[in-house]
């Protein structure tokens, strides 16, 4: 049999190759903040995938930029694909501070976390609106379509606040309900996500 | 030179293009499923397990990890020899959020007794878990460079869980540590304190 030679240009057109072992982590969906009160993934709803597809969805934040200074990136879950953002909460919230004076703080943040709350949850605080103050982390949601157990999530985010320094904020918690969780939402205490990226990705088990 | 078309079906059994022989950097190896099972367990070169030198890092993930016992905690352990004795030396660290869901007792402190210096104990990941039928634990265990015979191994881990039924709270716990030995670690094991793990699966990964 002659051998044939391939380079580049004649698989270019090539869209599936099932002998390679696929990545386990799917880039689902990106959305852009423009001035935006809010960014929504709905499941189902362009292009979102936020069910039993996958059993764990990590949201990755890049250089989120308030319009308004001084404000909380927050979150909520809805579980009637995006009518309500309001499902009880039960969470914890802790920060490591450090100021570009040289001041440092560590502790647990009383008034940050949830009882068995609706209300959105900051997933970080203070964030600055200077040009260059933005908040970068991940937030993970684990198994959101089940119907037999609570939703965990835990966050973790750099910020640059507004008094000039960093804050490393971890947040975690569970949305305490056996109803699928079908949408998340995310935005600012006050004003509007004046720019920055949320990435939608999905992590497989199979 | 003559031009050659291909489409998908001609490519479709191809295992490696060249140099790439995956997609992405990370990859699933393994999943298993609890179901009332005392210890689960994997162990390089069985059953599709991969735990050696192919990869830099290894990623356990806890999905819906539910004990049969309230009060239980979840372990974990280490083998040296595929599995035979899960007692590899441990000095660990082990602090956690905790928030009730009456919004009681917020605190972020170290516990003490949920570390370990020099010991082949079993390490917990978590306080004591609830086993209300909707209580659950979620998160990871990353294991790096295991199959090192030079170095120690070190190991970081959290996850949130729900607390015992009689003051159910939201629990954050963070553990790290080294297993404190230059033999490959070539196997790991998951176990609650008390009881088994009633149901929830756990997946390992490995990152390129």
């Amino acid at each position: 049999m002659a051998l044939v030679k391939y380079n580049n240009n004649s698989i270019s057109s090539v869209t599936a190759a099932t002998g390679l072992a696929n990545g386990a982590m799917t880039h689902i969906k990106t959305l852009t903040a423009s001035s935006s009160a809010t960014l929504s993934f709905v499941d189902g709803t362009d292009s979102v995938v936020l069910d039993s597809t996958y059993p764990i969805y990590v949201f990755k934040f890049y250089d989120i930029h308030p319009s308004a200074d001084a404000v909380e990136f927050r979150f909520n879950l809805s579980t009637d694909s995006g009518s309500n953002y309001n499902v009880t909460k039960t969470t914890t919230y802790f920060r490591a501070t450090h100021l570009e004076n040289d001041t440092t703080a560590f502790a647990y943040r009383t008034g940050d976390d949830l009882a068995q709350s609706t209300a959105f949850q900051k997933l970080l605080d203070g964030v600055g609106n200077d040009n260059d103050s933005s908040a970068s982390g991940t937030f993970t949601l684990y198994n959101p379509s089940s119907t037999t157990f609570v939703k965990h999530f835990m966050s973790r985010s750099s910020t640059h606040q507004y008094e000039s320094g960093i804050r490393d904020c971890f947040m975690a918690g569970y949305g305490n309900t056996t109803s699928a969780v079908n949408a998340v939402r995310f935005d600012m205490s006050s004003g509007n996500i004046d720019s920055g990226t949320i990435k939608l990705y999905g992590i497989k088990d199979s | 030179m003559a031009l050659v078309k291909l489409n998908n079906k001609a490519v479709s059994n191809a295992t490696a293009f060249g140099s790439i022989t995956a997609l992405g950097s990370m990859t699933f190896i393994k999943k298993l499923t609890a179901s009332a099972s005392a210890t689960l367990s994997f162990v390089d070169g069985t059953d599709g397990v991969v735990l050696d030198d192919t990869y830099k890092e290894y990623v356990f993930t806890f999905n819906n990890i539910h004990p049969a016992t309230d009060q239980a905690k979840f372990t974990f352990n280490v083998s040296s020899d595929s599995g035979s004795n899960y007692n590899v030396t441990k000095t660990t660290t082990y602090f956690t959020t905790y928030h009730q869901e009456d919004d009681g007792s917020p605190i972020l402190q170290y516990e003490a007794t949920f570390d370990l210096a020099q010991s082949t104990a079993f390490q917990n990941l978590s306080a004591n878990m609830g086993n209300n039928n909707d209580d659950n634990l979620c998160g990871e265990l990353k294991i790096f460079n295991p199959s090192s015979t030079t170095f120690v191994k070190h190991f970081i881990a959290n996850n949130n869980h729900v607390h015992q039924t009689s003051a159910p709270a939201s629990v954050e716990p963070f553990a790290a540590g080294y297993c404190n030995t230059t033999s490959a670690v070539d196997a790991v094991r998951f176990q609650m304190s008390s009881g088994n793990i009633d149901a929830g699966d756990i997946c390992l990964y490995g990152i390129a």
